[in-house]
């Protein structure tokens, strides 16, 4: 009991990083408003514009196209309102609900059984209608399932689609450039990074980086040049630039080593690995515990001092039927799975304690009788 | 010990929570999600959207792990649909059995064991005494806050993995005290009332929207099939009741009751009120806490709220035959608990009489 707590739920927020952590102080020690006129003003403004340099040429966007936010849901949000005001919406069933329910109006978009964008359905869905805003995720939350990016923008280009992309995941983790991707706009989340919670960022490439092209959900003192009003969170902004210029140099290969180690133990236990054979997340994996409620796989390993999460847990900390893996074709399954994480700063003991607390999760419960675990 | 508290949000169950962290246990507290925490819940029964709130504010208080248990789907289904069942079979069922014989005794006690928990304790009024031949259930200290006869269906097995600690509490402002003592800020909160998921006063409205066949007004009639009234829905009547008969009192000059209802042909039949009374009771679904080749003369209680009858008993394969010694009205669907002083010995669910059954084929 007195071994110290395992945290994976990194997709749920992530461990900060001591670049990220170095920047927010300095920041803190910052007075000045980066809409004042005097020394103290233009300090915050030299730091605040010294951030948006970093994460716009370490996404591929202009400083201009780069927008501040208080967090990836707000992105989500900005981004499908400017490109999506006069357009249908197309919304892959996969999406975190920051995108999935960005648009009341918004046509789903298959998945394949691996966690893939179905592209003939969204070939299909492109060809009958009016030109539309595709919504993808570059990496799912979930599953760690990649997208094929480049095989989606070049079909939204035949078709006279714009392409937004939620990176929320995805940035940091691995290469990730707008342009590269030739997509028209992305979010990104500073704390998923390693920064601190309460910063986000709206990325715009092509007309859209032009200020002046929509208009801002809260006008306020017209802040980000009249995109998004509000005083900007500096330090949470000066730290997301940090913690993404850290993710962005580090190896993650060996995060990657680690997560297959644990989907291997995982496998052995009887568990089935969520997506496993489309390109995923370094640091991430769904495995799914036939006829085991996640709930229960939950505090039991939170009580056995380890952090992970489930498909999606709304504000009150219910466990709900995870929708990512109900798309993927898991039927009821989607109700048994738990998602690991890994934080940036990972170690190989912490793979190997997770792994062994997997399997003796298991042997106590999947081979119970079906039903014991039974709590819907 | 690893003990899971089941905490509602209500004061009962939090300073339960209290009490076993004081006392040294490892104390997890689970709460169960019982419906959607929107419009449906409704503030002053237990488990509303407000109440896990509070649950996890006591939690957190005093430092416990506390996680949502998501029921809504089976207690739609174990608990709302059994309910509204009952009332199409023409029964008057009791919800809070079905709930803490599922939800709460199978399900989330199952949890608890899944979890290497040693026990369960929860904030029911009634007490766990160890006797002879193991555990038994007992009525509580406080005999105004009795949950003993809603308990009645708990297996010996469920039993020896309960704990009741407010079974011994004097009365409910003893434990108001202590959730003061504890700094709780539940400790003034309203206790819960009626049924829970019931929400705009009208379960009757709740019945009809799941068992739409039953909807719509029907005839009265005497026990000779002679029509002599009309009503709005067989789902507002219970048997032994002499309300919502209209005129009929007068009409027929003497008091009447309902002595059966019939909702295939939306039928309520009454009679009169004196000399209504059985003497004879078949009980299915017993539950035994009792060796039942021991037990003959015992006391009954009949409704919810309601003193205890004398009566001889017999089992009779998975149910029972209750004599009582004086003749009494019971409605089909509510519970008979078997006492012996203040132990519960077991209990079953009132079957319709087979007279009745006679009557409403007639």
């Amino acid at each position: 009991m007195t071994e110290s707590r395992l945290y994976c739920d990194a997709n749920a927020s992530d461990v900060l990083r001591p670049e990220a952590r170095g920047a927010a102080l300095e920041a803190l020690a910052c007075v000045g408003n980066p809409s004042s006129v005097h020394a103290e003003g233009r300090l915050a403004r030299r730091q605040l514009e010294g951030a948006r340099e970093i994460v716009a040429s370490l996404l591929g966007v202009t400083t201009e196209g780069c927008v501040f936010t208080g967090g990836g849901t707000e992105a989500n949000a900005l981004a499908i309102h400017a490109l999506g005001q006069d357009r249908r919406v197309l919304v892959g069933t996969t999406e975190h609900d920051a995108v999935r329910l960005a648009r009341q109006d918004a046509t789903p978009v298959p998945v394949l059984c691996d966690g893939t964008l179905d592209l003939d359905a969204l070939e299909q869905a492109l060809s009958n209608g009016p030109p539309a805003l595709v919504c993808v995720m570059a990496a799912n939350n979930e599953t760690g399932v990649l997208h094929p990016l480049k095989a989606i923008s070049a079909l939204c280009r035949r078709h006279g689609a714009r392409l937004h992309v939620d990176a929320v995941q995805a940035a940091g983790r691995m290469p990730f450039d707008l342009a590269q991707v030739d997509c028209d706009s992305a979010a990104i989340s500073g704390h998923k990074m390693g920064g601190l919670k309460g910063a986000g960022a709206a990325l715009f490439r092509g007309p859209f980086a032009v200020p002046g092209t929509f208009a801002a959900h809260v006008t306020g003192g017209g802040q980000e040049r009249g995109r998004r009003g509000g005083t900007q969170a500096l330090p949470a902004i000066a730290s997301m630039a940090a913690a993404l210029a850290a993710a962005r140099a580090q190896d993650w290969s060996s995060i990657g080593q680690m997560r297959d180690g644990i989907d291997d133990a995982a496998r052995k236990a009887g568990a089935v690995v969520a997506g496993s054979g489309a390109p995923r997340l370094a640091n991430t994996t769904s495995l799914v515990l036939p006829g085991v409620a996640a709930q229960v796989q939950l505090m039991m390993l939170d009580l056995a001092g380890i952090a992970v999460s489930a498909g999606s847990a709304c504000s009150s900390g219910k466990v709900s039927t995870s929708h990512v893996l109900e798309a993927m074709g898991f039927g009821a399954a989607a109700g048994q799975a738990i998602r690991v994480s890994l934080p940036w700063n990972a170690k190989p003991e912490t793979a190997s304690r997770l792994a062994e607390a997997y399997g003796a999760m298991a042997a106590r419960l999947g081979k119970s009788p079906a039903g014991h675990s039974g709590v819907s | 010990m690893r003990i899971l508290a089941a905490m509602s949000g209500g004061v009962d169950s939090s300073v339960v929570a209290c009490l076993l962290k004081e006392q040294g246990h490892e104390v997890i507290g689970a709460t169960l999600q019982l419906y959607d925490n929107g419009a449906s819940a409704k503030a002053g029964a237990c488990c509303a959207g407000r109440d896990i709130m509070d649950a996890r504010a006591v939690a957190d208080r005093i430092d416990i792990p506390h996680y949502v248990v998501d029921s809504e789907a089976r207690f739609r289904d174990s608990v709302i649909g059994t309910f509204a069942d009952a009332y199409a079979r023409g029964e008057t069922p009791v919800p809070c059995v079905a709930c803490n014989q599922g939800v709460k005794f199978t399900d989330l006690l199952g949890m608890a064991r899944d979890l290497g928990c040693d026990a369960m304790a929860t904030g029911h009024y009634v007490r766990r005494l160890e006797g002879a031949a193991g555990p038994e259930l007992h009525r509580p200290v406080d005999a105004a806050r009795d949950q003993s006869w809603f308990l009645f269906a708990t297996t010996r097995a469920q039993l020896d993995f309960l704990r009741f600690p407010l079974g011994e509490m004097p009365d409910k402002a003893a434990v108001r005290e202590l959730a003061g003592k504890y700094g709780l800020a539940v400790a003034a909160k309203p206790d819960s009332q009626d049924i829970c998921f019931v929400t705009d006063g009208s379960y009757a409205g709740i019945v009809e929207k799941l068992r739409p066949e039953i909807v719509g007004a029907g005839e009265i009639v005497d026990h000779d099939g002679r029509v002599v009234g009309h009503h709005e829905g067989v789902a507002r009547y219970t048997v032994g009741q002499s309300k919502r008969l209209g005129d009929l009192h007068t009409q027929i000059g003497e008091r009447q009751m309902v002595t059966a209802i019939d909702p295939s042909r939306r039928r309520i039949v009454v009679g009169p009120r004196a000399g209504a009374g059985v003497t004879t009771l078949a009980l299915r679904d017993m539950n035994w806490l009792a060796d039942p080749a021991a037990v003959a003369r015992c006391t009954v209680q009949i409704r919810a709220r309601e003193g205890v009858r004398s009566a001889s008993v017999r089992a009779d394969g998975t149910g029972a035959i209750v004599t009582l010694d004086e003749p009494a009205t019971a409605a089909p669907g509510q519970a008979c608990v078997l006492y012996d002083g203040t132990r519960v010995l077991g209990g079953g669910f009132i079957r319709r009489a087979d007279s009745d059954e006679e009557r409403l084929r007639a």
